[in-house]
C-alpha cells in the first residue's frame, strides 16, 4: 500500500532546513501575490501535510509546460514544490517507462482515489476517435476520462490544455479540444500561457497543498492571483502609451527609446497574465521589456487573432469586401439612376404633374 | 506593414544607461515605510512590504536603495541559494533579499520588525542540531 | 463565445461586412443623387452681391440673425460635438493607426488626455442636444425614430471608447470588442439615415444657394 510522508519528514530525510523551507514559503507568497506575512501560515500548513499524490498526463503538447516548469535538477526553489507533492506519474521526467510506469499510475489512482491531483498539459484531440494522440495505445480521452474520475481537482496547465492552444487553431486538423471541453463535473483549474510563468504553476500547487482548495478564478477559470491583471495595466511603458508615444517599427528611435509597442501589435491591453510584474527567467525580463509587443498566449484563440504585428485597432484579417462593394455600389448607382432619368423622360413626354408626393420620395 | 530590416547586422545595439527619472513611487513607499514604522513603535505590530508586487520606473529601484542607505548590519544566509538581509540606516526597517541558486530573485521583502524571522534559528533545526551533536559527542 | 473570439471576429468580418455596406450604400446613394441633375435652366442668370454657392455654404455655417437668442444651444452644442468628434475619430493615435491601415496615410496624433477630455465634453454636449430635442415641444413634435436613432448610433461608439479606455463597465476586451461593434453600426447605417449629412452637407448647402442665386436671391 503506498503512502507517502509528511512534508516534515521529506524535508529532513533530504537535508533542507526549516530556514531553507520558510524562505521558499517566502517565495511562494511573493509569487502567488499572497501578503509576506502569509509565508509563515503557508508554511505552517504545509509542513502538517501529508504529500499529495500528483499525476501529470501530457496529451497533444510541446513539452514547453514541463521545460517551464524544470529549469534544472538540483534543488531549486522552483522545484522544491517536487518535494511537497509525490509526482506518482509523469512520463516526461520520470525514470520508469513501459509497462511498468503504466502500472504505477495504476496504483497511484487506485490506492488515493479521490484524493490524487491530476496535473493536464496539452490539448486533447477529438476527430478519428482521437488517434492522433495516444499514450500506451490508450487515446488521450480515454485516459482523461479515466483518471478524472478519482480525481480531486484537474489542474490544466498552459494554453493547449487550458483552451486548446496551438492544435487548436485554424484549421485544427486534429479536432484539439481544452481539459474543461471534456471534463464537466470536476473542479478544474486553468493556468494558461504559452507556455505558463513557471512560479505561476508553482504558486498554484502551493495554493493548493496549503489551503486545500482552488484559488478564486476568473470567468475562464484561471487564478485572480496571476491573472486578475492585464499585462497593459502594469506594464512599466504605460506612461508612453498615455503619452501616445509609439514605436513604428522594430528599430526606429522609438523602439531605442523604450516606448510604447502598441502599433507593433502588442495584445498587452487584452492579454491577462503576471508577465509584467512576475516576468520571466527569474525576473530578469519580458517581451515588451525586450522590445516585442505581447502575443496575447494565456488568453483562448490567440492564434486566430490577426496577426502578432497588427494592433489592436487595426483590422484582424485583410478586407476582401472593398473592393467589390465599391464596384457593385458604383453599378448599382449607375443602374439606379439611369432608370430614374427614364422614369423622368417618360414622366416629361407623358405630360406628367409633380405633385407632394414626389418631392417626399 | 513597414518593411523590416532584412539584416540583423544592420540593427545597432545600444546599451542601455539608468534613467534618473521617477514618476513618485518612492515617496509614497517612504511614506508607507514611516507609517508602518509608526506601528511598530507604538504597538509592536510587524509589517511586510513585497517589492516584488510594486511597479518600479528605471531608475526607482536603485532610488529607493539610496533612499533606504545602508545601517549596521550586513547578514548572509546560504539556504537553497543565497540571501541577502540588510539593516537599513532607519533601524527597524530590514531589506531582505532572496536569492535561487542561480541568483534569480525569488522574493524581495522590506520587513518592519526588531528582528527578521528568517535569521533567528527555528526549533525544529535547532532540536535536530541537538541531536546531532550529541551524536558527535558519543562517537 | 468568450470576448477574445468575439473581438477578432468584429475585428476581421465584422470590420469587413461594415465597410463593405458603408462603400457600398454610400456610392450608390451619392451617384443616384447627383446624378438626378437639374433641369436645364433657361432663364439668364441674375446676379446679386454676396449670392452664390460658396456664400451660402459659409454663410449657413453660421446661426441667422437672431436665431442665435432664440436657440444658443443648438448652434453651440452643435458646433462642440461635431469638432469633439472629428478630434476622437481623426486624431487619436489608435485611430489613426486603422485608417493608416485602410488608406495608408497616416498623421500626428494629440495626446491621450486630450482625447479623454474631449470625449467628456462631446457625450455632455450629446446629451444636451438629445435633452433639447426631447423638451423644445417643437423639436420633439418634427422628432422621429430616425432622429433618436441616428443620435444613438453616433453616441455609443464614443460612450464605449471612452469606458474601454478608462477600463469601466466590463472587461476591456468586452467593452473594445462593443466599441469596435458600434462604429461598424454606425458606419452600416449612413448611408441609409440622414448620417449621410457627412457626404452630402457642404453639396446641399452650395447648390441651395446656387439655384437661389441664379435667381437673384441671397439664402
Amino acid at each position: 500500500m503506498l503512502d507517502h510522508e509528511t512534508l516534515g519528514e521529506r524535508l529532513a530525510q533530504q537535508g533542507i532546513s526549516r530556514r531553507a523551507f520558510l524562505k521558499f514559503c517566502a517565495a511562494i507568497a511573493s509569487m502567488s501575490a499572497l501578503p509576506p506575512g502569509a509565508a509563515a501560515a503557508i508554511a505552517e500548513s504545509l509542513l502538517k501535510s501529508k504529500r499529495p499524490s500528483v499525476i501529470w498526463l501530457s496529451f497533444q503538447e510541446c513539452t514547453g509546460c514541463t521545460e517551464s516548469l524544470t529549469r534544472s535538477d538540483t534543488p531549486t526553489l522552483e522545484n522544491m514544490i517536487f518535494d511537497m507533492i509525490s509526482l506518482d506519474y509523469h512520463h516526461t521526467l520520470q525514470a520508469a517507462s513501459g509497462y511498468g510506469a503504466e502500472k504505477s499510475r495504476e496504483d497511484a489512482m487506485q490506492n488515493f482515489f479521490g484524493k490524487y491531483l491530476l496535473v493536464v498539459d496539452g490539448s486533447i484531440p477529438m476527430r478519428d476517435g482521437g488517434v492522433y494522440s495516444t499514450i500506451a495505445g490508450r487515446t488521450n480521452l480515454d485516459l482523461l476520462q479515466e483518471a478524472a474520475k478519482g480525481a480531486a481537482a484537474i489542474i490544466a496547465v498552459g494554453t493547449c490544455a487550458a483552451f486548446g492552444g496551438i492544435p487548436n487553431a485554424k484549421p485544427n486538423p486534429t479536432g484539439a479540444v481544452a481539459v474543461s471541453d471534456i471534463i464537466k463535473d470536476k473542479p478544474i483549474i486553468n493556468i494558461s500561457g504559452c507556455p505558463p510563468i513557471p512560479v505561476v504553476i508553482t504558486g498554484v500547487l502551493a495554493h493548493y497543498l496549503t489551503f486545500g482548495g482552488l484559488p478564486e478564478l476568473d470567468d475562464l477559470g484561471r487564478p485572480k492571483s496571476f491573472y486578475g491583471e492585464t499585462i497593459h495595466d502594469r506594464c512599466y511603458r504605460r506612461p508612453f502609451y498615455d503619452q501616445g508615444k509609439f514605436a513604428k517599427t522594430f528599430d526606429d528611435e522609438g523602439a531605442r527609446n523604450g516606448w510604447c509597442l502598441f502599433e507593433l501589435g502588442c495584445k498587452g491591453p487584452t492579454t491577462h497574465n503576471s508577465c509584467a510584474t512576475t516576468k520571466w527567467n527569474g525576473g530578469t525580463s519580458f517581451p515588451i521589456e525586450s522590445g516585442h509587443g505581447c502575443l496575447g498566449c494565456s488568453e483562448p484563440n490567440f492564434w486566430d487573432a490577426g496577426s502578432f504585428y497588427s494592433a489592436l485597432s487595426m483590422p484582424a484579417s485583410p478586407l476582401e469586401l472593398t473592393t467589390g462593394a465599391a464596384v457593385a455600389g458604383v453599378a448599382a448607382g449607375i443602374a439606379v439612376s439611369i432608370a430614374n432619368r427614364v422614369k423622368k423622360g417618360a414622366a416629361k413626354s407623358a405630360h406628367e404633374k409633380s405633385t407632394i408626393a414626389d418631392l417626399e420620395k | 506593414m513597414s518593411p523590416a530590416s532584412n539584416n540583423l547586422k544592420g540593427i545597432p545595439i545600444f546599451a542601455q544607461t539608468e534613467e534618473t527619472h521617477s514618476v513618485g513611487n518612492i515617496r509614497a513607499l517612504l511614506s508607507e515605510i514611516a507609517a508602518s514604522l509608526e506601528k511598530l513603535v507604538k504597538t509592536g505590530e510587524t509589517g511586510m512590504i513585497d517589492l516584488n508586487s510594486l511597479p518600479f520606473a528605471p531608475g526607482e529601484y536603485e532610488q529607493l536603495r539610496q533612499a533606504l542607505g545602508q545601517g549596521e548590519i550586513t547578514a548572509h544566509i546560504e539556504a537553497i541559494g543565497p540571501s541577502e538581509i540588510i539593516e537599513t540606516r532607519y533601524p527597524g526597517v530590514w531589506w531582505v533579499t532572496h536569492y535561487n541558486v542561480e541568483g534569480d530573485i525569488v522574493a524581495d521583502i522590506l520587513e518592519v520588525t526588531m528582528f527578521p524571522e528568517i535569521i533567528r534559528s527555528q526549533p525544529d533545526d535547532v532540536f535536530d542540531g541537538l541531536a546531532r551533536l550529541k551524536a558527535q559527542l558519543d562517537e | 463565445m468568450d470576448a477574445n473570439l468575439f473581438l477578432t471576429w468584429v475585428r476581421s468580418t465584422g470590420l469587413n461586412i461594415s465597410i463593405g455596406i458603408f462603400l457600398l450604400g454610400s456610392l450608390w446613394r451619392l451617384l443616384e443623387i447627383y446624378s438626378l441633375g437639374r433641369k436645364q435652366d433657361l432663364a439668364a442668370p441674375r446676379h446679386r452681391a454676396g449670392a452664390s454657392g460658396l456664400h451660402t455654404m459659409l454663410r449657413r455655417s453660421v446661426p441667422p440673425p437672431g436665431m442665435f437668442k432664440r436657440s444658443a444651444t443648438s448652434y453651440v452644442a452643435g458646433y462642440v460635438f461635431h469638432i469633439g468628434l472629428f478630434i476622437i475619430v481623426f486624431l487619436f493615435a489608435q485611430h489613426i493607426k486603422l485608417l493608416q491601415d485602410l488608406i495608408g496615410l497616416s498623421w500626428p496624433s494629440l495626446p491621450a488626455q486630450f482625447i479623454d477630455a474631449t470625449a467628456v465634453v462631446t457625450l455632455a454636449t450629446m446629451l444636451l442636444v438629445l435633452v433639447e430635442r426631447i423638451n423644445k415641444p417643437v423639436k420633439r413634435f418634427i422628432s422621429t425614430f430616425g432622429d433618436y436613432a441616428a443620435w444613438a448610433l453616433t453616441f455609443l461608439p464614443v460612450l464605449t471608447g471612452l469606458l474601454a479606455t478608462k477600463h469601466l463597465l466590463f472587461s476591456y476586451t468586452w467593452m473594445l470588442a462593443l466599441h469596435i461593434l458600434s462604429a461598424e453600426l454606425l458606419l452600416i447605417f449612413i448611408p441609409f439615415t440622414k448620417l449621410i449629412h457627412v457626404f452630402t452637407l457642404w453639396g446641399s448647402r452650395w447648390y441651395n444657394g446656387d439655384a437661389n442665386a441664379k435667381k437673384g436671391v441671397p439664402v
